[in-house]
């Protein structure tokens, strides 16, 4: 997953800039780029030598920030640099220009191109692209133990022999070959066998070069492969153009040696029938054709049927009968699994802080701290502190590994594969699926993880629209009210099932809301077309179980705690002092909230929920125990193991079940929480559209609970 | 006018090989850098529930292709 709170290197504008920063230590530090297609366990090599805890997955996009960490071999530091990605290094994307721009002119002392064993021949094309540039490449096939399981053999001699550079088969997972390549790569400098092997174009193309390239050798010297710049000079590629300029600080095009010498070969290819569009298609072919010639050279598969559980597996999970079904069963179950998982370890906590809390109490007293001073700590800020941790981290806790899993597994492109047409009707695009489901876990996340869309419209569409899935941190508010109002009647044991199910209706609404607004939007003001699009689907692969869940509950607990601590911990303090400051004989809550009740009456709400939002914008978890705090009027939040005793409350406060309804519309579609708003203005860069992503959803909100509210008075029913 | 037979066509489980690529751009870069050039075999795998897009086998790799987008990957029938 991609986690909140990445850096500020992760903007989509400061990354160029900031993959090329990379930081030694020592001047013998080595930088080694780690390339390679999607979904080829990239990030699992680079955990896997830096130690970092970063999360892998299945899935494109995942790494579309420049990573950094640490490798130390034979007391030599390598500085490992993860770039993005990509099928090529043609710079048809952001992320392509970052990987060629690191590959150019970051400097690598090596890179790493990381292939998929048993897919070789496609992640070749990236290999040769990668050898045109630069002589230091070793190629890393990781998946060997998924190449014998599908009883795939690999001839790395010949490999070797065809590429010219070192190639190494790793496992990555099980950590096997490892040692290998970092020998590898240690070795690669002294190497003398190192012998890349030259991509051989069709006669014209190396005619063509040939013209073009002492010129351009002259004018570069060894700052990159005058053969590859000539072939890109003449195919004009107007990016790698740029990012010349921008390195190297000259326009190469403008020399006029060089313009001279590009006019020539440009005209000898015209003779021989090649003009510009065939010439890209030639290069692409020669590429491709090379490539295969390699590949079956070196790779032999035993059965032909070597895909055809995969193929199995698919058949059942996107079939027009069953493909649907599943996903929506698989959300109710991985929904169950959250809310009766946590329902134990939650009064678990709970019970554990609360006592903590009569501690405090004692320490404080025996310290003599004067009495407001004791109540603003412990029963301000702690209290909030507690309920927060003790509600909030067992379902996060329990539903990120298992999200996790489903991605590791490969189960999320297939996801995308089912819904991408409806996507389409709504002129967006079908990876914003992916979106959608990260932002359950967490809008923020699901922010940054639009960045796997391509089309800055449809970007912008998934990012507007995040925010109507609800994360985790909403949950606990829809559940505590699912269970409060409408599942306290049921017998105990079917509590916990008729809570999914309302909570799934909740959320099959709001990604109904996601369809319908991103349909709105693309007619309104994000008008356009929808994009080309290419997904693929990868091979399942067997998860690590065990190694994702330790590491994704400790992760996500670690997260939850700093957010709690950064978050309610403060919130706890200013909602004390509302709620406890009296002007005119009431406290500044209440007179807050009866400011805003006659608009949130109109809502279905009422004063207090309204500002309980209000005050929850830095973290919707910490909604509900507003809401308590006022209507307790005691100015500190109540232990709330007894949910009767709660719903009492809330009944004696003027809830009824209407006020239950409007209440869970509201917290599904209202503005997005404060770290949400900051990753939107960092992603898009433009205070406009955060400012729309902050007005959709709570116009939406607003209007949907105002017909709700209505109606239900108008025909009575309240 | 004759029909073309293009990648749309193909039902699943049936293969081509193809003949030339309709699409021009980014698209047209994209379907080579997976190795959708002239010569390739393809096979048709899979349809999305909802007919839409269909997953084909491309040089050993799973790939879902909007309709749009196949039907201008003009097929030879074999």
């Amino acid at each position: 997953m991609i986690r909140v709170g990445l850096t500020a290197k992760s903007t989509g504008i400061k990354l160029i800039e900031g993959s090329l920063d990379i930081e030694k230590e020592t001047p013998n530090d080595k930088v080694i780029a780690l390339a390679g297609n999607p979904n080829v366990g990239k990030s699992t090599v680079f955990n896997a030598l830096t130690g970092m805890n970063q999360h892998t997955g299945n899935w494109p996009g995942k790494t579309v920030t420049s990573a950094q960490g640490k490798c130390t071999f034979n007391k030599t530091n390598y500085i490992m640099v993860d770039i993005p990605g990509t099928y090529s290094l043609m710079a048809h994307s952001a992320e392509e220009e970052v990987a060629r721009d690191f590959i150019c002119f970051g400097n690598p002392d090596a890179i790493i191109v990381v292939c998929d064993a048993t897919c070789l021949e496609r992640n070749m094309n990236l290999v040769l692209q990668t050898i045109e540039i630069s002589d230091h490449v070793i190629v890393c096939v990781n998946l060997m133990d998924e190449a014998k399981k599908k009883h795939i053999h690999i001839d790395f001699g010949s490999l070797q022999k065809d590429l010219g550079v070192p190639v190494v088969g790793i496992s990555a997972r099980s950590g096997k070959g490892l040692g290998e390549l970092m020998q590898a790569v240690e070795e690669l400098n002294n190497e003398t066998f190192i012998n890349p092997i030259k991509i051989k174009y069709i006669s014209p193309i190396e005619e063509a070069i040939a013209i073009l390239e002492p010129a351009v050798k002259e004018k570069l010297g060894d700052k990159l492969s005058s053969r590859w710049v000539s072939l890109k000079l003449i195919d004009s590629d107007d990016s790698l153009m740029s990012s010349i300029k921008k390195y190297l600080g000259f326009d190469i095009t403008k020399d006029e040696a060089i313009a001279k010498k590009i006019f020539e070969a440009r005209a000898h290819l015209k003779e021989c029938g090649i003009n510009e569009d065939t010439l890209n298609d030639k290069i692409a072919s020669c590429l491709v054709i090379t490539a295969e010639g390699i590949c079956a050279d070196a790779v032999s598969f035993e059965s032909e049927k070597y895909n055809s559980r995969d193929r199995k597996i698919d058949r059942i999970l996107t079939s027009k009968w069953s493909g649907y079904p599943i996903m929506i069963l698989l959300l109710i179950f991985i929904f169950y699994l959250t809310i009766t998982g946590a329902n134990y370890p939650s009064e678990i906590i709970a019970n554990v802080l609360f006592k903590f809390q009569d501690v405090l109490l004692e320490f404080f007293k025996s310290l003599h701290i004067p009495n407001w001073i004791t109540d603003m700590v412990v029963m301000g800020v702690y209290r909030v502190l507690a309920w927060v941790v003790s509600v909030m981290l067992p379902p996060m806790a329990i539903f990120f590994p298992l999200f996790t899993l489903l991605e590791d597994v490969g189960y999320l492109p297939r996801i995308a594969f089912n819904l991408d047409r409806h996507f389409k009707k709504a002129n967006a695009c079908g990876k914003q699926a992916l979106t959608m489901c990260m932002g359950f876990g967490c809008n923020a996340a699901g922010i940054v993880g639009c960045r796997i869309i391509d089309s800055p419209r449809e970007r912008l569409i998934a990012t507007i629209t995040n925010n109507f899935v609800p994360c985790n941190g909403r949950f606990p508010t829809l559940i505590a009210i699912i269970t409060m109002f409408f599942a306290s009647s049921v017998a105990l044991p079917f509590q916990s099932f008729i809570s999914t199910l309302i909570l799934t209706g909740v959320i099959v609404l709001g990604i109904i809301m996601t369809f319908l607004i991103s349909k709105l939007l693309s007619v309104t003001i994000l008008k356009g077309v929808p994009s080309s699009f290419t997904l693929e689907l990868p091979p399942y692969r067997k998860p690590q179980i065990g190694k994702v869940i330790v590491r994704s509950i400790f992760d996500r607990t670690l997260f939850v705690l700093g957010r709690a601590a950064v978050v309610a911990a403060p919130a706890g303090l200013i909602i004390w002092i509302m709620a406890n400051v009296k002007v005119g004989g009431i406290s500044l809550l209440l007179h807050c909230s009866q400011f805003l009740d006659p608009f949130a009456k109109l809502l279905g709400l009422d004063g207090v929920i309204l500002i309980a939002f209000i005050l929850g914008f830095p973290a919707n978890e910490i909604v509900v125990p507003i809401i308590i705090m006022a209507y307790m009027a005691t100015g500190s939040i109540v232990d709330l193991q007894d949910l009767t005793q709660l719903r009492t409350l809330l009944v004696n406060n003027g809830w009824t079940w209407l006020t239950a309804v409007c209440t869970m519309l509201f917290s599904l579609m209202h503005w997005p929480c404060s770290t949400t708003c900051l990753t939107i203005k960092k992603e898009t860069q433009s205070l406009k559209w955060t400012a729309i992503s902050f007005a959709i959803p709570t116009v939406v909100g607003m209007l949907i609970c105002f017909l709700v509210a209505s109606t239900a008075r108008i025909f009575g029913l309240v | 006018m004759n029909e073309i037979f293009s990648l749309s066509n193909l039902k699943e489980g049936e293969t081509a090989t193809v003949k030339k690529l309709r699409s021009t751009g980014s698209m047209r870069r994209r379907l080579q850098d997976i190795g959708l050039i002239e010569g390739t075999r393809v096979e048709c795998l899979q349809k999305s529930p909802s007919g839409d897009p269909i997953a084909f086998l491309i040089r050993g790799a799973v790939i879902a292709l909007r309709s749009e987008d196949s039907c201008n990957v003009v097929m030879s029938e074999n």
